[in-house]
């Protein structure tokens, strides 16, 4: 009863809230998208926290997200044990560096007064649902072993099945509770997303690094205004300053959408 | 030729008093909020000094403005493909500490003071902890020269001294100094544009103003890194990243800025430039002795037919022609190469420009005594007792002629009315300095007139800001044409959870 209701219902409503919150927050409450660096007010002791919490977080990440995608493809990668072996210890090396930032920040964040100072009480909700969630996973990952392989054989049938909206536990059933734990973890996490802090991952700015450097936005259609201009004009945006490497003339204005 | 608008400024520095009231008008209207209160927009720094945030000039530390090292511009900063491997931890943004941490007084304590023995004290209190702080520093800290030998001796310019010029310097009895207000240049060549990831900061096509838009934000605070003179600032309490709006809602309804208007010793002036939106990187990469020039070089005659066809040609009307040719801006910056960009060799084509101050004329004593004779023409000007050096750093990239001609040229000027009002000038010795520098009559007297007696509609010219063009825009998607404002929102400024 307690499993439908913690792998069935609460997936489905952390889904539905993650991604009907997220939008509704991005249109209505753009503003509220930001990373909220604290970086200002306290920058040493972030540099240990951060780093570590975010590559090693990533890493992990990336790693559920491929067994989730290719279960096979990794069974067979861990099919000769040296591969195995390093797949394994390069997971849990990326998990402790998580769990070595998100102490770090932990205690950041209620050590210096003028942190505690922008600490909201979503704040203390997300350092906590993710360091419980990297405790469990790093606790996982040195006594259930070779979880890369059950992963794909257990809780990636489940996970699919959430999917094809046929939810199936008896793959997870018999699971350890530590592994239950971090599954039903996950969904909790799934459920504060769009209401915390952690909606800056959707705003990475990826689309930096081939935009040109300088942005000009002008009062309305920049070709009708300009009617009889001898050469077509940007709608909003243009290049004014060329980026090494880049192959556009220094002068020439550069549609960019 | 790609003719554009820009509204730019002169601050005159020889008529600046240093009163600050500047940065209290724009304190007042735009920065008495939470997580700004740390914020000056403008500020006004006494000058050698380290300034506003501490040393902002070195950039060694700060690591802001471009970089040529022989070839194509960069961002001081680093390229942008690795500078991506620093969103998690910017190793160069300035820290709080860097500008001062924000207090007010906890002056309940003097009236709930319980009756004692001592009166009670109003303690310092953080205002963003709010627990009682030890004031360390404050936005001008190094105002007049005070602590001069922990903040002027200091100044990253004086570099460009001899160790005897330095020492000289600090002699009790010649210590000079002088302000520098400082406001966002609103640059031609952006870094803070170049740097923003979120591409949430540009400039308006039809002023030159930059604006953050506060809503595509997020907070990555590059812009702090990379704008060399530190003027724009991280939120802490919203997340967001804000800057001098140049106050576009009053200059869209005729209004000069609330720092200009308030200008007590009347040094600022505001108008249009019209300028080459294609020679920017030819301009922003030439030598560093050749910065000043190339910059004048990019500005337009507002009276020349061929300027004013392709000006037309842009979209720009003839009302702002005319606002263009009456600009002082122009008049200071192009005819009279009066006023020099701050710190040109930063490269981002800034639109602030200073005229240099003469400063305290007599130059050396001798035994005591203040020598003022001239046994040559300019020689106030040339063994003043702030070395022509210091000032060719801050205004020129560090070539002594055109700050030498700002100077002389005023000097000049200054001989030509004496001869005029007290009569006690050699008129063959005043067409002498005129000539040297370059300057007839007619220029002098329009010249002192700019400078001594200008009224407000001579100070700011502001060219109609069309205002009904973005109105018009209305019909269409205004928000999504227009990027949202740079400052003011159309939801609450909530700090994210």
């Amino acid at each position: 009863m307690l499993d439908n209701l913690f792998y069935i219902i609460l997936p489905y409503a952390a889904v539905t809230l993650a991604i009907v919150i997220t939008v509704q927050r991005y249109l209505k409450r753009g503003f509220t998208y930001s990373s909220l660096s604290s970086q200002f007010l306290e920058s040493d002791e972030l540099f240990y926290g951060s780093v570590p919490w975010h590559i090693g977080i990533l890493v992990v990440l990336l790693g559920h997200v491929i067994g989730f995608a290719i279960p096979r493809q990794v069974l067979w990668f861990n099919g000769v044990p040296a591969r195995l072996y390093i797949l394994e210890t390069t997971g849990l090396l990326f998990g402790l560096l998580a769990l070595v930032g998100i102490v770090s920040l932990i205690v950041r964040r209620f050590t210096s007064a003028r942190i505690r100072a922008v600490t909201s009480w979503m704040d203390v909700v997300v350092l906590l649902v993710l360091l419980v969630q990297v405790i469990l996973g790093v606790y996982t990952a040195l006594f259930y072993r070779w979880g890369s392989s059950w992963y794909a054989t257990s809780a990636v049938p489940y996970l699919r099945s959430l999917f094809t909206l046929q939810p199936d536990l008896k793959m997870i059933a018999p699971l350890p509770m530590a592994v239950k734990a971090h599954i039903l973890n996950a969904f909790i996490f799934l459920a504060i997303f769009p209401f915390s802090r952690l909606v800056h991952m959707l705003v990475v700015p990826i689309h930096y690094l081939w935009r040109p450097y300088q942005l000009v936005i002008w009062n309305g259609d920049r070709r009708k205004i300009i009617g009889q201009a001898p050469r077509p004009r940007p709608k909003t945006v243009e290049a004014t300053v060329p980026v090494t490497g880049d192959t556009v003339a220094a002068s020439r204005p550069v549609v960019t959408g | 030729m790609d003719v554009r608008l820009q509204i730019a400024m002169v601050f005159h520095l020889d008529k600046c008093i240093g009163c600050h009231t500047c940065s209290i008008a724009c304190k007042n209207v735009w920065t008495d909020r939470k997580g700004a209160e740390y914020m000056w927009w403008n500020n006004v720094e006494t000058k050698p000094g380290t300034g506003y945030p501490t040393a902002w000039e070195d950039q060694s530390k700060y690591k802001g403005g471009w970089e040529t090292n022989g070839g194509e511009p960069q961002l001081k900063m680093g390229r942008r493909s690795l500078r991506v491997l620093n969103i998690f931890h910017n190793p160069d943004m300035p820290r709080m500490d860097d500008y001062y941490e924000p207090w007010t007084y906890k002056y309940e304590d003097l009236f709930n003071a319980p009756e004692g023995a001592d009166q009670p004290t109003a303690r310092p209190i953080s205002m963003v902890t709010n627990k009682p702080i030890d004031i360390k520093a404050g936005p001008n800290w190094d105002d007049d020269l005070s602590g001069s030998p922990v903040y002027a001796a200091n100044d990253p310019n004086l570099e460009a001294l001899t160790p005897e010029q330095r020492e000289e310097l600090f002699d009790i009895e010649r210590l000079v100094f002088f302000y520098l207000p400082r406001i966002c240049n609103h640059c031609l060549n952006a870094c803070c544009v170049a740097a923003c990831p979120s591409g949430a900061i540009y400039k308006r096509g039809e002023d030159g103003i930059v604006l953050i838009n506060q809503e595509r934000c997020r907070g990555w605070r590059m812009c702090v890194t990379a704008c060399p003179y530190k003027k724009t600032f991280y939120n802490w309490s919203t997340g967001k990243s804000e800057k001098c709006i140049l106050c576009f809602p009053r200059l869209e309804t005729g209004q000069a800025p609330a720092c200009f208007h308030s200008c007590v010793g009347r040094i600022r002036y505001l108008g249009g430039l019209l300028y080459d939106a294609d020679r920017i990187v030819e301009a922003m990469s030439v030598p560093d002795d050749q910065l000043v020039d190339a910059q004048r070089e990019m500005i337009l005659d507002p009276f020349d037919p061929e300027v004013r066809a392709a000006a037309l040609r842009n979209g720009i009307d003839e009302r702002t022609l005319e606002a263009c040719e009456r600009s002082p801006v122009y008049k200071y910056v192009k005819e009279w190469k009066l006023a020099l960009p701050l710190h040109a060799e930063f490269r981002t084509l800034p639109m602030l420009f200073y005229v240099p101050p003469l400063l305290p004329v007599m130059a050396k004593t001798d035994a005591g005594v203040y020598d003022s004779s001239n046994e040559e023409l300019f020689s106030p000007i040339e063994k003043a007792r702030l070395p022509m050096e210091y000032l060719a750093r801050l205004f020129s990239a560090g070539n002594i002629d055109p700050v030498r001609l700002a100077l002389k040229k005023q000097y000049a000027i200054r001989l030509f009315k004496r001869m005029e009002t007290v009569g006690d000038m050699d008129p063959l010795v005043v067409k002498q300095a005129l000539a040297e520098v370059g300057c007839s009559e007619a220029e002098a007297e329009q010249i002192y007139r700019l400078t001594s007696l200008p009224t407000v509609d001579d100070r700011y010219v502001i060219p109609p800001m069309h205002r009904e063009e973005a109105m018009q825009m209305l019909n269409d998607d205004v928000l999504a044409d227009k990027g949202e404002a740079g400052f003011g929102f159309r939801e609450a400024p909530v700090r994210g959870a």
